[in-house]
C-alpha cells in the first residue's frame, strides 16, 4: 500500500518535472533568437564584430545603435507610415466585416451560404498568389506607389478575416436579444447598433487587434506597391534601406527590428486575453 | 381632417416605406455583404483573372511593344528552366518538411502548455512571439544569427566543441535550405501549439479519467483519446499552414534572396524575381500560378472537414 502510494507520488512528482522541462525547453528555442537580437542591438561594434569575446553577454552597454537609427535613417518615417497603413486598413475592414459578418451569421436569404463559403476562401488565399496582378492593376488604377494603394489592398485579406472572426462572435449572441428590441418597434439596424454591437465589442476589438498586426506584419504587398523611400512602411524600410549589400549595420539593424516588433508585443501584452480567445474561436470554429 | 388621413394612408411616407422595405432579411442581408463583396471581386476576383491573362501574353515591365497573346509558350519556358525545376522541388520540400516539423513539436508544445498552471497565460504569450512579430523582422535576426563570419551557432556549437568547422549555413545550397525551414518550424510552432491547445482543452477531463481507470499509459492516452478528438483541429491547422508555407516569402526573400544561384528559390520568390526584378511580367504571373493548385486541393479538403463538422 505503502510503496503503490510512494510510487505514485514518485510518478507525479516526474510528470510535474518532465512539463517543466518542457517549457524550458520552448523558453529557450522559441525566445533565444530575441535575447540575441536584443543582446546585440546594445553592443558597441568592437565587441559585436570580435570573435573572441563572448557572444552572449555585453561587457560595456550603449545606445548608439538606437540613436544611429532614429537620427541617421527614416526610422520614425517608417514608423509613421506603417501606423497610418495600418489604422485606416484596419478602420475601413472592421466596419465592412461586422456588418458583413452580422448579414452572414443572422439573415437568412438565398445565396448566403455561398457568400459564406466566398468569405471563406478568400481567406485563405495568399497574398503572393496575386501581388504581381495586382500591381498591375493598382498602376491602371492610378495608385501604384502611394499609399492609399496599401490602404485599398489590405483590406482584401483583413475583410475576409474580420468577417469570419466576427460570424462566430455574432452566433454566441442568443437572437431573442435583437427581437426582442425589434418587437419594440426598432428595425434591424437599430436593434444591431443599440443591442449587438455593445455586447460586440469583445470580438470587435481581438479583430481589431488581428487585422492591425497582419497590415503591419505584411510585407509582399508593401515591397511592391510602394517604393518610394519616403511611403515605405517599417518592415519593408528596414529590410531594403538599411541592409546595404555587404555593409551590414548589425547593432542598428537588431534594433530596428525590435523596436519595429515592440508595438506588436505590447498590443497583445495589453489583450492578450483577447487574443488568445479570438485564435481559440478562429481555430476551433476553423 | 378625415380626408388628410385617408390620403395619408394612400400616399404612405416614403422614407418609412423605404426603412421598411430595407428592413426585410433578403433586402439587407445582400446589403450588409455588398461592401465587402464589391472589394473582393475588384482587388482578388479581377486581379486573379488579369493574372492569368497576363501568363499567357508577354508583357513586360517599361515595354510599350509587350503584352501580346502567345498561348502557353511561358509555361514551355518554365519546364524547360532549370532554376523553376529546382523552385519546384524547393517550394514542396519546404512545405512538407516545415509543416511536419511545425506540428509535431507544436502537439508537443501545446501537451507541456495544457500541464503548467502556473503563470499560465504569462508563458503562452510569451511563447507566442515567433508568431506575432513581423516576420521579415525576425528573420533579419535569423540573418546575423547565420552570418558567415559571426555566427553565434557556430560559435556556441564550435566552444562546445561539438563541430570541428564552421557551418556555412546560407552559402551551400542544401544547408541553405535547412536552415531557411528552421526559420519557418520556428515561426510557426507557436502558431499550431497555441491553436491546438485550444482544441485540447475541449477534450472531457472525465475520457482520461475513465482511460486511466482502464489503466492506460500517457502514451496509450495520446493515442487513443488526445489525438482521435483533437483531429479536426489538427486537420483545419495542418491544411491552413500547407497553403501558407507553400507561398512563403519573406524569410527566403530576406535570408537567400533564392541564393546561392537560384538554388533556394520558392515559387513566390521567383515570382517577384521574373516579374519585378527582371521585368518579365507574363512569365512570373505564369509562376505565381503553380500556387494555385495545392490552394485548390487544400480549400477542398477544408470544406469537407468543416461541412462534417457541421
Amino acid at each position: 500500500m505503502l510503496k503503490s502510494r510512494n510510487s505514485y507520488r514518485f510518478q507525479k512528482i516526474l510528470g510535474r518535472i518532465s512539463v517543466w522541462l518542457g517549457l524550458l525547453f520552448f523558453i529557450v528555442i522559441l525566445l533565444f533568437p530575441f535575447y540575441f537580437m536584443f543582446i546585440s542591438s546594445f553592443k558597441p561594434n568592437d565587441e559585436l564584430y570580435n570573435l573572441s569575446k563572448n557572444p552572449l553577454m555585453i561587457e560595456s552597454w550603449t545606445l548608439d545603435h538606437y540613436t544611429y537609427l532614429l537620427k541617421q535613417t527614416r526610422f520614425i518615417q517608417w514608423l509613421k507610415n506603417s501606423t497610418l497603413v495600418a489604422v485606416v486598413s484596419t478602420g475601413i475592414s472592421i466596419v465592412i466585416g461586422t456588418i458583413a459578418a452580422y448579414s452572414l451569421a443572422r439573415l437568412r436569404y438565398r445565396g448566403v451560404q455561398a457568400l459564406g463559403m466566398v468569405i471563406f476562401i478568400s481567406y485563405l488565399i495568399p497574398t503572393t498568389l496575386l501581388f504581381i496582378p495586382l500591381a498591375y492593376v493598382v498602376r491602371n488604377l492610378g495608385l501604384f506607389d502611394k499609399q492609399v494603394a496599401l490602404m485599398i489592398t489590405y483590406p482584401t485579406f483583413l475583410i475576409p478575416f474580420c468577417t469570419w472572426l466576427l460570424m462566430g462572435y455574432f452566433r454566441g449572441i442568443p437572437k431573442e436579444l435583437e427581437e426582442s428590441a425589434m418587437v419594440d418597434g426598432a428595425t434591424r439596424l437599430q436593434a444591431l447598433r443599440m443591442i449587438i454591437l455593445p455586447i460586440m465589442i469583445p470580438g470587435i476589438v481581438s479583430a481589431g487587434l488581428f487585422a492591425f498586426t497582419l497590415s503591419w506584419n505584411e510585407f509582399v504587398y508593401a515591397l511592391t506597391l510602394a517604393q518610394t523611400e519616403s511611403i515605405k512602411t517599417l518592415p519593408v524600410g528596414i529590410v531594403s534601406q538599411l541592409v546595404l549589400a555587404d555593409v551590414y549595420f548589425w547593432g542598428e539593424l537588431m534594433g530596428a527590428a525590435l523596436l519595429g516588433s515592440v508595438p506588436i508585443a505590447l498590443l497583445y501584452s495589453f489583450f492578450l486575453e483577447y487574443y488568445v480567445k479570438g485564435m481559440t474561436a478562429g481555430a476551433v470554429k476553423g | 381632417m378625415q380626408i388628410t388621413q385617408s390620403q395619408g394612408k394612400r400616399r404612405p411616407n416614403p422614407i418609412r416605406s423605404f426603412s421598411k422595405w430595407f428592413n426585410q432579411e433578403k433586402v439587407l442581408g445582400p446589403a450588409l455583404v455588398a461592401p465587402a463583396l464589391l472589394i473582393l471581386i475588384v482587388l482578388i476576383a479581377y486581379p486573379f483573372s488579369v493574372g492569368i491573362w497576363l501568363s499567357f501574353t508577354d508583357k513586360q515591365i517599361a515595354v510599350t511593344d509587350s503584352g501580346r497573346f502567345i498561348g502557353i509558350q511561358n509555361f514551355i519556358t518554365l519546364f524547360k528552366n532549370s532554376i523553376f525545376q529546382r523552385t519546384t522541388l524547393n517550394t514542396f520540400n519546404y512545405a512538407v518538411g516545415s509543416v511536419f516539423f511545425k506540428l509535431v513539436l507544436g502537439m508537443l508544445m501545446a501537451l507541456v502548455l495544457d500541464k503548467v498552471r502556473l503563470f499560465k497565460n504569462f508563458f503562452r504569450g510569451l511563447l507566442l512571439l515567433p508568431w506575432i512579430v513581423p516576420t521579415s523582422l525576425s528573420a533579419l535576426g535569423w540573418l546575423w544569427m547565420f552570418d558567415s563570419t559571426f555566427s553565434v551557432f557556430n560559435r556556441l556549437l564550435l566552444d562546445a566543441g561539438l563541430i570541428q568547422e564552421k557551418i556555412i549555413w546560407l552559402g551551400r545550397p542544401a544547408i541553405a535550405m535547412f536552415s531557411l525551414q528552421v526559420v519557418n518550424v520556428w515561426r510557426g510552432i507557436p502558431f499550431f501549439g497555441i491553436s491546438l491547445l485550444a482544441g485540447l482543452q475541449t477534450i472531457p477531463e472525465d475520457l482520461y479519467e475513465a482511460s486511466e481507470i482502464d489503466g492506460a499509459g500517457a502514451w496509450r492516452q495520446f493515442w487513443n483519446v488526445t489525438f482521435p478528438l483533437l483531429m479536426p483541429v489538427t486537420a483545419v491547422v495542418t491544411l491552413y499552414s500547407i497553403v501558407q508555407t507553400f507561398a512563403d516569402f519573406q524569410i527566403v526573400y530576406v535570408l537567400t534572396r533564392g541564393g546561392p544561384i537560384n538554388s533556394t528559390h520558392l515559387f513566390a520568390t521567383l515570382t517577384h524575381q521574373t516579374a519585378i526584378l527582371a521585368g518579365k511580367l507574363g512569365e512570373g504571373a505564369a509562376v505565381s500560378l503553380f500556387m494555385f493548385p495545392v490552394l485548390v486541393v487544400s480549400v477542398i479538403f477544408l470544406l469537407r472537414y468543416l461541412q462534417r463538422e457541421e
